[in-house]
């Protein structure tokens, strides 16, 4: 029991990370339609910026924890941002009327180019950084296993409700919101009664990006290793998520992020830690086979 | 905004330098840290950061000029072209098809002739036929049937690992394993075909990129079987039974020929030209009869083919199943090549290795693929020394092709179907039927 309770907080933790990811992949497939193949790379981007920005305030002599934190936040999910908006600007806008495949094809080309530009500028071999939010509490100690929870785990989750709660109000209350749904609805309808399309697009490219750089930060503090490729697997495995869930649908990417988080972590515990990884593919595979249009996913209607 | 026109406004020199000075900015914030700043293990395991202002400035300055240029060059850049190269081209250019296809299958042919003492060349020349006969194979799935597989890899692993395994633990020859894996990875095919008929577009790429990662996994994991990391080894190839050894029974001994090592090279290269030129030849016949059709169909329109009355199961199904079978031949005759396989040999980089081949080379177009392959696998091996830029280089190409060249290098088609004479079809009809179509 208390070891269930364990990989409970555990795969809660995990799942919070890959639910903030799936928002990116969830909001781009609502407006525009298309897999963001390189949004898992976008979070790599983003825990790589801050792995360097909390070195470089550490060299500057900013050494107070929390601030240094908070500065680094800032800092990655400004400058990730900036990626998800170039990424939109180079390799997806002049796609727009391009055949069903281009985007996705040149996606992949993005992918594989950000892989090999962080692999390029910081080398190959991983990045470790020292734990620096350490702590915990212990909850209940049963007869051979304690169950402990520790402030990383809380602030993860923490940082998680808060930008749920101020996404969920950006996209329900504000203009930028409302036209998003809108874009999501019809794209040409929706040029028609004055939005601009292009800006809104791209700026939910910007508000995807900066998402996964806080999940690219809470990443980086809570398994304190990095490198290049981190974002391939984060990446499927937040897209399943964002299936699973239903695509289009921001509390399902949370749903979705939670549920896988909680399997990866129930299979490894109590199945085979090898196999981790075979479980997340599987699951994928299945939910899109049966259950295309996930938990909270609107069918999708197919029109000639 | 016309861009033959000069546009009212101010001077076409200021524009071009307020964009270039944006876009050098938002190079800045890009780099800056990531390249700007470089992470590495100092002595006692902890990171250390270097600055690297120059490179940093070499690259905002690189973005700086080369956005001017392109801002004051671009409207004559683009007027020079369509007056040197008139739109018209793409239709000549295929004329030459005629000439350059036997040309080329003429010198394939002579390769090992003419590379006999250079074992380097004649290997370059048999990785560029094994990444052809891959490229074929996916050209089925994605060119003809215009189904986006990413998992491409795992059917060639399957074949791969069908003859190591089936060498190791049965002692099978090449020869009797060759159909074996070509079959085995055409039921890995179906396989992987069953689940995903009603998929469509992109989820059908994220299946099949799952697909090829469980494959490449279960053969990481499966230790006992599989050897896992260690991988496995496979017997070199016999000449129908004499082996490439200087022994009384070897191939050089029987024929009375002198032993050498070479002679394994050219059996192997002219092994894979045999299977990519029945990979091919397959092909061309396929698109004649009417599951050809039926694919070049369901790749333009599904809806539209259900319509018809094509059963787009056996269709989908029989696609993945040819191509995957072409994947399973490539990878055995790649296990048998190397010697040795381990799974590293088969991840998603491989996949989009051959995927960036076909759409390259433009998807449906053969000839294109050979020009795709070789011109990649040549350009790697030019540019060995900056190997780890080649990735880099390569996914840009990608995004670049998809952006000017949606159909890729050899754009225009041949069509299956014709009345009285074969007309290429300019890619510019192409494209305008698939936009058209789309709204």
């Amino acid at each position: 029991m208390e070891y269930f309770v364990q990989q409970l907080i555990n795969g809660i933790t995990l799942g919070s990370i890959y639910g903030l990811i799936a928002i990116g992949y969830t909001m781009v497939y609502g407006i525009i339609g298309m897999i963001n193949f390189a949004h898992g790379d976008i979070f790599m981007v983003g825990a790589f910026t801050a792995l360097i920005a909390f070195l470089v305030l550490v060299a500057f002599g900013v050494t107070a924890v929390p601030l240094a934190l908070f500065l680094v936040l800032l800092i990655s999910m400004a400058l990730t941002a900036l990626y998800g908006w170039t990424v939109e600007r180079i390799a997806y806008r002049p796609l727009r009327h391009s055949f069903r495949l281009a985007p996705l094809i040149s996606a992949i080309g993005m992918s594989i180019v950000l892989q090999n530009y962080v692999q390029v500028a910081q080398g190959a071999r991983v990045k470790p950084l020292p734990p620096l939010i350490r702590g915990g509490y212990t909850l209940f100690a049963g007869n051979d296993f304690t169950v402990r929870l520790s402030n990383i785990q809380i602030i993860v989750v923490i940082a998680t409700l808060v930008l749920m709660a101020c996404f969920s109000y950006l996209v329900t209350r504000t203009r930028l919101g409302r036209n998003m749904r809108a874009c999501e609805q019809d794209l040409k309808m929706a040029a028609l009664v004055g939005i601009d399309v292009d800006r809104t697009i791209s700026l939910t490219f910007v508000i995807g990006a900066a998402l996964a750089a806080v999940a690219g930060l809470m990443f980086l503090l809570y398994y304190g290793v990095i490198d290049f490729f981190v974002g391939f697997l984060a990446g499927v495995k937040a897209f399943t998520a964002a299936v699973l869930g239903g695509i289009g649908s921001l509390p399902g990417a949370m749903l979705g992020g939670i549920l896988i988080g909680l399997i990866e972590t129930m299979w490894s515990a109590y199945f085979s830690i090898e196999y981790k990884d075979v479980a997340a593919f599987s699951i994928l595979i299945i939910v899109l086979i049966f259950l295309p249009t996930g938990i909270l996913g609107r069918p999708e209607v197919e029109k000639v | 905004m016309p861009q033959n026109s000069e546009p009212i406004g101010p001077p076409r020199v200021i524009t071009a330098t307020k964009q270039a000075a944006t876009a050098a900015l938002v190079a800045l914030g890009l780099f800056i840290l990531l390249i700007g700043m470089r992470t590495d293990q100092g002595p006692a395991g902890a990171l250390v950061i270097t600055a690297r202002p120059g490179a940093l400035a070499a690259i905002v300055a690189a973005v700086f000029v080369g956005s001017l240029l392109r801002g004051l060059l671009w409207p004559h850049l683009t007027a020079a072209l369509r007056h040197i190269v008139p739109p018209s081209t793409g239709a000549k250019a295929t004329a030459l098809h005629p000439y350059f296809a036997p040309a080329l299958l003429a010198f394939a042919v002579l390769v090992p002739v003419l590379f006999y003492r250079n074992s380097y060349a004649l290997n370059l020349a048999t990785l560029i036929a094994t990444y052809t006969m891959l490229g074929f194979g996916l050209n089925i799935v994605v060119g003809l049937a215009g189904l986006l597989d990413l998992g491409y890899v795992a059917f060639y692993a399957v074949g791969a690992y069908s003859y190591a395994l089936l060498a190791h633990y049965y002692g099978l020859s090449f020869w009797l394993c060759l159909p074996l894996a070509g079959i085995l990875a055409a039921f890995a095919g179906l396989l992987l075909g069953f689940p995903v008929l009603r998929l469509r577009g992109d989820y059908l790429a994220i299946v099949t990129l799952g697909f090829g990662e469980i494959i490449r996994l279960i053969l990481l994991n499966w230790q006992d079987f599989t050897g896992g990391p260690n991988g496995v080894f496979a017997p070199h190839p016999t000449f129908f039974g004499l082996p490439f050894t200087d022994t009384s029974n070897g191939f050089a001994a029987t024929f009375g020929l002198t032993f050498a090592p070479a002679q394994r090279a050219v059996f192997l290269y002219y092994l894979i030209l045999a299977l990519a030129l029945a990979t091919n030849w397959v092909t061309l016949r396929l698109r004649r009869l009417p599951i050809g059709r039926a694919w070049e169909a369901l790749r333009e329109d599904e809806i539209a083919c259900r319509a018809l009355g094509i059963n787009t199961t056996t269709t989908k199904l029989t696609a993945f199943a040819m191509g995957a079978m072409f994947g399973g031949l490539a990878g055995a005759f790649f296990a048998t090549r190397q010697g040795f396989i381990s799974p590293e040999s088969f991840t998603f980089a491989e996949s989009a290795f051959v995927l960036a081949i076909v759409v390259l080379g433009g998807m449906g177009s053969q000839l294109g693929v050979t020009i795709a392959a070789t011109v990649m696998l040549s350009g790697f091996e030019l540019f060995r020394e900056f190997e780890q830029y080649r990735m880099l280089v390569f996914g840009a190409a990608m995004v670049a092709v998809m952006i000017y060249r949606p159909r890729g290098l050899v754009s225009t088609r041949t069509p299956s179907v014709f009345i009285h004479e074969r007309k290429p079809v300019p890619a510019a009809i192409v494209q305008n039927a698939r936009t058209e179509g789309r709204t």
